[in-house]
Parts: structure tokens; sequence; C-alpha cells
């Protein structure tokens, strides 16, 4: 008799595998006692590290830039009035609005462009890292070749969503796209949201935006996402509004912002 | 009415008693988001002293949200038995923290005095109330419920089992009601949040778990976790709807933003009382609250968060619901920063709930921005364990592919039950030994195939 005979684990598996081939919800993990068993408890607080890290990993603003500026698209870095991760989690209104410096920054005279494309931390820098260049590697071509002007990319650290509206507004813009790290779940860290806006101005409500969510390897792939975008901003464009009024099927209005 | 308190030298005013249980209330980043906290340590004790000083009956003479223009604030007061208040309407918030304490407070006068208090006589003395006190004066009250089965009794802890899925698939989600199941969770309900707000999608899930009640006997109830308004246009087509769910806010503007009043509320109780689907009883209504909601909206009138939160529960009481959960971690760190705070939330709205009669639970949970862990989660449970919280949920693994949130899980539950002695409502736990899911003993078999409900659920017995 070997030994894992006479002392058999004590964790216990569940004999309904065969049904997680319906579901990702973590079913049949087996238990020891009432408990769980140690492989499932530890895969557990790996998919929580992976999100609490992309949570507080800042952006690397420099590479960022310096891949836009290598393309050839100008660019320009700002932050929110949240001035640390702290703050920014605990203060919404603060990502919403743009520092004193950064306003300064993006009141130069400059052409109002048709678009401007804000890409921004939100709750995941590594999402951004991951998914921002890939969907603009596919989006502005895209767009250049619509005829459509595209403003300088603005990267704004501590940014929430509605921090496209100042920017916009500063910009005289009639569109704008803000990329931004949604909120890390247990099975992805890593989902970038793409929020439109037609003429963004602070005051905008979340019933006025379109949503594409879960842009990332596994789910919705950049360069399709970029060909949505397209498309919701061609119907923008040409009925002068975004949101719930808009009425597409391209894509449906988020059930909930991450701002 | 003002109020001062001088403290070490320094005198501290207070404009109204709106302004007063916000200061005294204990720290949280949403009332320091909504500019209500107390800009120093000594200025919350103060207000909490100050607060400890005032007679109760004043709650009754100064509305925190105006009578005239708020719906809730009118309900609180003209629902108000000033019978059932007599007992202690000659204390102070203080005097009153103290009598809840003592031996005379026991489960039958706790009960016949809920009707008498207001969710701001509830949340004040709650104020000045460390976490033993939330705890112990909530261990007193007893509050059952009943449907198909008895929710509530000494000694039993019920859970939600909610096996939410991401597009609605009825098979995905019928995995997780067998795990669920197998592992004796679901004695409250089995409650799916559904991915599509509509009456067709209500329907078609309602339908399976009605077939699986129909051919198992389970004395369960179901709900699909719908819009209010969606519920009753389900209820028209003729779908089997148990229990009728709605989130619920503390002040009418909140509501609204909820898409919900109570005459909505009113119709939707009326519609699914009309049903007589209840076997046992006829407590069919289940409300979801949090702190939060209402600044959220931009909706609180200036009334702190707890605060707020309490007035949910005038609202819920109307109804006589089976079931109201306060999901407590769910809502973010700008409204409950960390596991401390995530922590005392729990047990101030699971002590105001039952302090006012109603048949509280918590989810249990928190999201990937909140500084909180599986650590935090477990202590709350097992305060709340202590604290005879009425459910919790239960979700595979604790990790909510819907809601993308991380809550109890169906482990969880056994683990509280175990270590406090704890069983679900008499009927499941005579059905799960029946239905073969638990042996003779109560123990728990975890084998499918000697249950009857993989047949009863749209899955295969075994792998093919």
């Amino acid at each position: 008799m070997t030994e894992s005979e006479r002392f058999p684990s004590p964790a216990r598996p569940d004999r309904w595998g065969h049904l997680r081939r319906f579901t990702d919800a973590r079913i049949a993990l087996g238990h020891a006692g009432s408990g769980l068993p140690t492989a499932a408890h530890l895969a557990f607080q790996a998919a929580h590290a992976q999100a609490r890290d992309a949570v507080h990993a800042p952006l690397d603003v420099g590479a960022l830039m310096a891949a836009l500026i290598e393309r050839g698209w100008p660019a320009v870095a700002v932050a929110s009035a949240a001035p640390d991760r702290t703050t920014y989690l605990t203060r919404p209104d603060l990502g919403r609005l743009l520092s004193d410096e950064s306003q300064r920054r993006l009141s130069e005279p400059m052409t109002a462009p048709d678009v401007v494309l804000v890409v921004g931390d939100g709750l995941s820098g590594t999402a951004v890292q991951t998914n921002a260049l890939p969907v603009l590697d596919a989006l502005v071509p895209r767009l250049q070749a619509a005829g459509l002007r595209v403003g300088p990319i603005v990267v704004a650290e501590q940014a929430r969503v509605a921090l496209g509206d100042p920017v916009g507004a500063l910009f005289q813009a009639k569109a704008a796209v803000v990329l931004i790290g949604e909120r890390p779940g247990l099975s992805a860290a890593d989902s970038l949201g793409l929020y439109l806006t037609w003429e963004p101005r602070p005051g905008r409500v979340d019933s006025e935006r379109n949503c594409i969510s879960n842009v990332r390897a596994g789910g919705l792939a950049p360069a399709a996402a970029a060909e949505q975008a397209a498309a919701l901003l061609t119907a923008m464009f040409a009925r002068r509004r975004s949101g719930i009024l808009l009425n597409t099927t391209a894509a449906a209005p988020p059930p909930e912002l991450p701002d | 009415m003002a109020f001062a308190q001088t403290l070490a030298g320094t005198r501290y005013g207070f404009p109204d008693l709106r302004t007063l249980l916000a200061r005294a209330s204990p720290p949280r980043s949403g009332d320091a988001l909504a500019g209500l906290i107390a800009a120093s340590a000594a200025e919350r004790v103060a207000a909490q002293m100050a607060l400890a000083d005032l007679p109760l009956r004043h709650f009754l003479t100064e509305a925190i949200v105006p009578y005239e223009s708020d719906e809730v604030t009118r309900l609180i007061v003209d629902s108000h038995d000033g019978a059932a208040f007599a007992r202690v309407a000659h204390l102070t918030v203080g005097g009153f923290r103290d009598w809840l304490l003592s031996e005379e407070a026991d489960a039958e006068a706790l009960a016949a005095l809920a009707p008498g208090l207001t969710p701001e006589m509830a949340a004040a003395v709650s104020k000045i109330m460390r976490v033993q006190d939330l705890i112990a004066v909530a261990a007193k009250c007893r509050v059952v419920t009943r449907f198909r089965n008895t929710i509530g009794l000494p000694g039993r802890l019920s859970t939600r089992l909610q096996p939410n899925h991401p597009v609605d698939d009825p098979r995905g989600i019928a995995a997780s009601i067998l795990d669920g199941l197998m592992y004796g969770s679901g004695d409250a309900v089995i409650g799916i949040n559904p991915a599509t707000d509509s009456a067709e999608s209500m329907t078609t899930l309602l339908s399976m778990l009605e077939e699986l009640r129909l051919r198992t006997g389970a004395p369960i109830q179901s709900c699909v976790l719908a819009h209010v308004t969606t519920a009753l246009k389900a209820m028209e087509r003729g779908a089997p709807v148990d229990l009728v769910f709605q989130s619920i806010a503390g002040t009418e503007a909140a509501n609204r933003a909820f898409g919900v009043s109570l005459s909505v509320l009113d119709e939707a109780w009326e519609a699914g009382k009309a049903l007589k689907r209840g076997t046992v009883g006829d407590n069919l209504m289940y409300f979801e609250t949090g702190q939060g909601s209402e600044l959220s909206s931009g909706a609180h009138e200036g009334v702190d968060q707890q605060t707020v939160e309490a007035r949910c529960y005038a609202v819920a009481r109307r109804y006589r619901p089976l079931l109201v959960n306060t999901v407590v971690g769910f809502i973010g760190p700008e409204y409950l920063f960390d596991g401390k705070q995530i922590i005392r939330a729990g047990l101030e709205d699971h002590f105001c709930a039952k302090l006012l009669g109603l048949p509280m639970g918590c989810d249990v949970c928190y999201t990937n921005h909140a500084d909180a862990d599986q650590d935090d989660m477990d202590t709350l449970l097992t305060l709340l364990g202590v604290a005879g919280c009425t459910f919790i949920m239960g979700v595979p693994g604790a990790d909510d592919i819907m809601l993308n949130y991380q809550s109890t899980s169906f482990h969880d539950a056994l683990y509280v039950r175990q270590v406090l002695g704890r069983r679900p409502a008499p009927e499941f736990e005579a059905w799960l030994g029946a239905a073969g899911i638990a042996d003779a003993g109560g123990r728990l078999r975890f084998d499918p195939a000697a249950t009857a409900l993989p047949p009863a659920l749209p899955l295969p017995q075994e792998q093919s």
C-alpha cells in the first residue's frame, strides 16, 4: 500500500467538474472540511493580487508618449486634479477635472480637431499599457482615412471617463474617445474601455456616452474595438449626438461607468 | 435646532439635526466626498456627546429631509407608532443605548418597540455604539418571515444562492445552482441578477427555477432581480414570480433615480400577493440597499450615508418583506474605503434594520479597487454570524462573474454554520435530507447522482 493510498488527500474533489464547460464561474472547487482546498484558495488569491496590482500600477507615461511620438502622432501628457492614487480612489470628482497646470497646457491656441483621443489610466494602468496602443494603431489610420482631423493624443494620469469633457471643451473638439482602464475583475485585470461622447463638454452625463468595453486579449480584440469605435463615430457625425439618443445597436450604452 | 458641545475647552457647534448626525458618524470616505464628515476626531466625539444628550422625542419634531418634498419622510412620520414608542419616549439617545444593552431589552421588548422607532433614531444610537454593541443588540432581535419556508428562526442562518452568468445562459446558471445546492445553499432564495433586464428573459429564467422546484419538491423561493416594473410585466405575462425584487434608497429623489416610488412598489406588492404563491406565509418582497447609493445619484439631501441608508428600512418595512440585504462593499472605495469601513457599515446596517424589525441579511462583499481582501470578508462574515444575520450570499468560489465583485462563497456559509452551530431554514434542511443532498445525519454527501437534481435542471447527469 502506497502512502497516498494509506493517506488519501484530505481535500475532496467535487464530482461535477464536467459542468465547468457551461460557465466560467468557480464551480466544483472541491472542499477541505468546509473550506477551500489549498490550490483553489491560492488560485483566488493570485487573481485578486493581479487585480490589486493593476489598480495600483502606475501608467508608464514616458514609454507611452515615446511610442506615440515614434508613430508621428502629436501627444501631450496631462494629469487630473487628483494628485495621487489614494485621492483618486476616494475623490472621483477630482479625477474628472484637469489639474491647473494641465488646463494651462491645453489652453494654447490650436485648430479645433474633429476627434480628440484621450488615453487615461483609469482603474487599471495595466490595461492601458497592454491594450491602448493596439487600439490606436487600428483607430487613428481609420479616422484619418475618413477625413477626420485628429487632435493631439492626450495621455492623462489619475483620469476618470469624464476627464474627456474638459479636454474636449478646451480643444473645441466635436467628439472625444476616451480609452481608459476598467475596474479589474478576478478573471481579467487588463480590460480597456472606450467611451465616446459627441461634443464633449463639462456637464455631460453617462447616458450621453457610448461604451465599448472588455477590450483585451481573450475579450474584444483591439482591432474589432477600433472598428466599432469608427462605426459609432460615423453615426455620431451623421446624427450629431451620442449615447442613448444615438439609438444604434453598434454598442450598448454603459450599464455602469467606472467613474 | 442648533446644538453645541464643549470638549477640552473647544466649543463645537452644529446648526441642525442633519449636521449633528453627519458629524457624529464614524469615519467613511463617502461622507468626506459629500463634505459632511467631521473635521477632526475631536469634533466627531463632541457631536456624539451632543447626540447622546438629545431626547429621542426630538426626532419626532425635526425632519432631516423636508416632509413637504420627500415621500420617505412622510412615510416615516405618518407611520410612526406613538404607543410603541412610549416605552423609550423618556430616554435620550445615550439612555436609549444603555436600555438596548440592558436585560430588559429582550427579543419581545425589541419587537414591540420596532414600530415606535424611526430610522433616524436607529441611526443616531448606532453612531454612539461600538462594534460589540451593534452585535450584542442585533443578536437579541428576532425577525421571522415566511414564504415557502421559515427564515430567521433562532439558531438558523440562511443563504441566497446567487448563480449569475454574464449572458444569462440557462445551462451556465443551472451549473452554478447545482453547485450551490450540493453545498446546501439556497434556503433564503435562489436569486439571479439578470444581465438583460427584460420580462422575456426573466420569464425564461423563472420557468427554469419553477421546473426545478416542482420536480424536486424543494421548499424554495426564486427571484430574478430585474427592475420592479419588469417584474410587473412578467407577472402580466403569467411568469411564475415568487419574490418581487427592487433596489431602494432613503430619499424620494434617490428612489426616482432607481425608477421607483412608493406607489410603484405598492402596485408590485399587490400584484405579487394576488398570485398567492407562498405556502407557509405571504412575505414576498425582496429589497436591496447599501450605503452610498443616495450620494452616487446626487440625491442624499445633505444627509450622511449611514443615516440615509437607515431611511431605506422605513420604505422596506412598509411591505413586510421576506428578505432585505445591504450590499455593503459593492459600491466602491469612494463610499467605503477599506475593510475597516466596510466591516463597520455592514454591522451598522444589520443592527439598524433588525432594530426596525426587518429580516436583514448582508452581501459581505468588496470590489478590487477597495482596500479590502478575503480576510476582511471572513471577519465581517464571522461578526455578522454572531450578530444573528438573517442570510448571506452564496456565490461559486466567492467570484461573481457577472457583477465582477467578490461576495461570500458556498464554502463560507458552511464555515460560519459550522463554527457557530447555525443551520438552514428547517423546511429546507429537511428537504436536503429527503432529496439525497445530505445524509440522515445532516452531513452533505456531495454526490449529484444520489439526487434528482441534474434532470430537474437542464444539465447532463455525467460527463458525455
